[in-house]
């Protein structure tokens, strides 16, 4: 029998009356393929449940729920300042943002209001932040198409940004540093200059990867036009970050809803318009040049001196009086929210944690898997940059 | 339980009809065996030293800890020099590195994905909520303690721990297994059903088989 | 936002109105009212990005309180609708027709607190936990540490201390 190339995938499976897929399993057409949870080209721990029909995904369903921990119900039962550090252990790869959403909250809904210089230096490491998530997402889309050194030179320099973070704040992965009220340290002696050379050997890998990775035919051949995110649907599917600027949309949290010191800065939200694998990836591989500007640009203006904490009050019997709120930032996924409420008690009623992978992983990847190719599923996956701690908590 | 787990009727190709019950009759139900030392001392310490040699680690990364795994891999860390190196599957790999807390839908899959794995087999638990549940000490849905379900070689303290601690770990890990007392495989085998009590109690929809090969 | 309230309010029986900040607000509204409220703000007022749909459990009160925010990314502004629910038989209308990512959120209320949606797609389907068998864990009268203690084994030897009265036997020893 030989193969025919069908041109139009979207026709196949056929649809029955209600708008169901037409998939009989027992026809032996069809095969249930389970990616993950234990899988090398899974983003983190999930799981995506395949029906592929020859080479070609018709279904597929995201499985998630293998990390969770109950952190919106450990909350409630922890003072404000107890759940300060366990916040951060929510998204393993750029935990700053959970600290400073969380300590924004509850400086709102407390009323106190945190130093100028603390607000720089949380600027600070949520740049820092950024620029590590965005060096291992380049080093996992590379490897999803087979490229692994890559992924070697920018885990490489991750490293040398998280030699920067342990100076600044004393670890490597979770920081514990911007706590309600303020930061916990200022930057210490001789910072800016290694931090400059961090930075120069960061651009200089970024370069490296421009050459090898983007201009490379291959990746080029598998990454353009493939996972396309349709403009239409960045708001019914709650698309945001990097992936709805891919598609044109320019949507910043940094730009739109200013937060901490970013009015002061000087920078422009990177636009792509091809909305694909690729350019996806272009757009953050931009991206980080523009926090590495935005470092540089921090490192200048910053004030030297100056309190790091505001007066909080006795946090042993911290009482925050009844309230919701809901603080944002522009993280390297997308928006990364937190909503909490208060009831006037020690302790808060209710934190909810809106990760950008919530909306990305399962319900827009579900939607874009179809009529793929199994081979490009990791790609499609990592291209999301979806993390799953967020999504389950 | 889930449907294709179900007894069902099956038609074959040639229109005979059997029935099918896909846990007992997919599975080999033979329960795990402990394997006996070589003969000679000489010859068991000859097969531990080479053991001890080639570490090669389950690419199955469940918890936090799991990012500290990647520097590893890099020229920084090398734990290539080790013997140590990372396999997607189970079949090849025949150390399990628990990288964390580990969530009861997991936890599953961490029992699957270890029974599978060749003999001598070891496990590491790395991070403090392997040891007594970390920070997560009263959540409803990480377990506390690894060693209740599977038998855990070694600890690494820490949350997280950095990748140092973790080259020590191995450097450790190593010393066990040459003196021949990384017997984790046989421990599962000899407690067999004690582990296996341990892991129903908390997973409360068991739709696997006692034993996976 | 008390110009989008106003105009709003001639429009549909609104109950109060918290500003939080000048381009955040909380809106309570009656559950009769809620679909045609996002369908105003989505269509009219251009808030067409749903950011979340959470529930809190105000169990004093006997009520679940569903938090729909949305967010105008034009003009940088969000507003919360509340919508009060009795916690009896707790139910909802779903709104996965309006935002087809809603589906999401509504399967893990339904699991996570329990609250159903009929013919949202998927809804009773397991979402994060699995094999689950006690109340739906975040409401309030689960008690995840007597659970965790009952169900899992714990290593003895771990020693849990009230931080106010630990700090001050360690502080003020003398009882100051
Ligand atoms: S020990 Fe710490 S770092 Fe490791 S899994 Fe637990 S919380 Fe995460």
């Amino acid at each position: 029998m030989s193969y025919h190339f069908q041109p139009d995938r979207s026709q196949y499976p056929q649809k029955k009356a209600d708008g169901t897929l037409d998939i009989d399993l027992a026809s032996g057409k069809y095969l249930k393929l389970w990616q993950g949870p234990q899988h090398p080209g899974i983003t983190g721990n999930m799981s995506v449940e395949l029906t592929v029909c020859g080479d070609e995904v018709v279904e597929g369903k995201t499985h998630v729920g293998y990390l969770h921990r109950g952190f919106e119900k450990l909350m409630e039962r922890r003072t404000f300042i107890q759940c300060f550090p366990i916040v951060c252990r929510v998204c393993v790869p750029e935990p700053d943002f959970n600290e400073y959403c969380y300590a924004a909250a509850v400086e709102e809904l407390a009323g106190i209001e945190s130093p100028e210089r603390a607000n720089w230096i949380r600027t600070l490491i949520l740049e820092m932040g950024r620029i590590n998530s965005y060096l291992m997402y380049l080093g996992g889309q590379a490897g999803s198409f087979g490229m692994g050194v890559i992924g070697q030179w920018t885990t490489y320099a991750r490293d040398l940004m998280l030699d920067r973070f342990e100076e600044l704040t004393g670890a490597r992965i979770y920081h514990m540093f911007i706590l309600p009220g303020g930061v916990r340290d200022g930057l210490p002696e001789g910072f800016e200059k290694r931090m400059e050379e961090t930075l120069l050997e960061i651009e200089s890998t970024l370069g490296d990867v421009y050459d090898v990775m983007f201009c490379n035919a291959v990746f080029k051949k598998r990454a353009v036009g493939v996972g396309f995110i349709d403009p239409e649907l960045i708001d019914p599917y709650g698309v945001t970050g990097p992936n709805a600027r891919a598609a044109g949309v320019a949507s910043d949290v940094r730009k739109d809803q200013p937060y901490l010191v970013y009015p002061e800065l000087d920078f422009e939200p990177v636009i792509g318009q091809d909305s694909d694998i690729y350019a996806r990836a272009d757009v953050r591989r931009r991206d980080t040049l523009v926090s590495i500007d935005l470092v540089r640009q921090m490192l200048a203006k910053m004030p030297r001196t100056g309190p790091l904490m505001a007066k909080i009050p006795n946090v042993l019997h911290w009482k925050i009086p009844r309230g919701e709120t809901y603080i944002r930032g522009e993280c390297s996924r997308g928006e990364y929210g937190y909503y909490l409420v208060t009831d006037g008690s020690g302790y808060p009623r209710r934190v909810n944690v809106r990760g950008p992978s919530y909306t990305h992983a399962v319900a827009l990847l579900e939607r874009l898997i179809v009529n793929l190719d199994i081979a490009d599923v990791a790609g499609l996956m990592v291209s999301l940059h979806t993390y799953p701690p967020e999504i389950e908590r | 339980m889930k449907e294709e787990l179900k007894k069902r009727i099956i038609k074959g190709p040639d229109g005979f009809e059997f029935e099918v019950d896909p846990i007992r009759d997919y599975y080999c139900e033979a329960r795990p065996a402990v394997e006996p030392p070589a003969y000679m001392k000489i010859v068991e310490d000859l097969f531990n030293w080479a053991r001890a040699e080639s570490l090669w680690i389950l690419g199955f990364g469940t918890g936090c800890g799991a990012i500290e795994m990647r520097p590893l891999m890099t020229p920084r860390f090398d734990a290539y020099r080790f013997g140590v190196q990372w396999r997607p599957t189970p079949r090849q790999a025949n150390l399990f590195i628990i990288s964390g807390y580990l969530s009861v839908k997991t936890l599953k899959r961490a029992i699957r994905s270890y029974e599978q794995m060749q003999n001598p087999k070891y496990v590491i638990g790395l991070g403090s909520c392997t040891i007594n549940g970390g920070m997560y000490w009263d959540s409803y849905n990480t377990v506390k303690r690894l060693d209740d379900y599977l038998p855990v070689d070694l600890y690494i303290a820490g949350c997280m721990p950095r990748p140092e601690a973790l080259l020590a770990g191995f450097e450790e890990l190593k010393r066990i297994i040459r003196a021949g007392e990384g017997e984790g495989a046989n421990r599962y085998a000899e407690n067999f059903d004690w582990y296996k009590a341990n892991q129903k109690r908390v997973i409360h929809d068991w739709d696997m088989p006692d034993y996976n090969w | 936002m008390q110009k989008l309230y106003a105009k709003l309010n001639k429009l549909f029986p609104l109950g109060e109105l918290t500003c939080q900040r000048e381009n955040l607000a909380f809106v309570t509204v009656s559950r009769e009212h809620l679909r045609s409220v996002l369908l105003h703000l989505r269509d009219l007022e251009g808030f067409r990005h749903l950011v979340l749909l959470t529930a809190v459990d105000w169990i004093e009160e006997g009520a679940f309180q569903l938090t729909y925010l949305l967010s105008d990314r034009t003009e940088g502004r969000d507003i919360g609708l509340r919508v009060m629910l009795s916690r009896e038989d707790a139910a909802m209308e779903t709104i996965h027709d309006i935002w087809p990512t809603a589906a999401t959120y509504q399967r893990e209320l339904r699991e996570m607190f329990g609250i159903d949606f009929p013919d949202s797609p998927g809804v009773n389907e397991e979402f994060v936990l699995e094999g689950w068998v006690d109340i739906p864990p975040n409401r309030r009268d689960f008690d995840t540490k007597k659970f965790a203690e009952e169900n899992f084994g714990q290593r003895p030897g771990r020693e849990t201390r009230d931080p106010a009265n630990h700090m001050k036997e360690q502080l003020y020893p003398d009882g100051a």
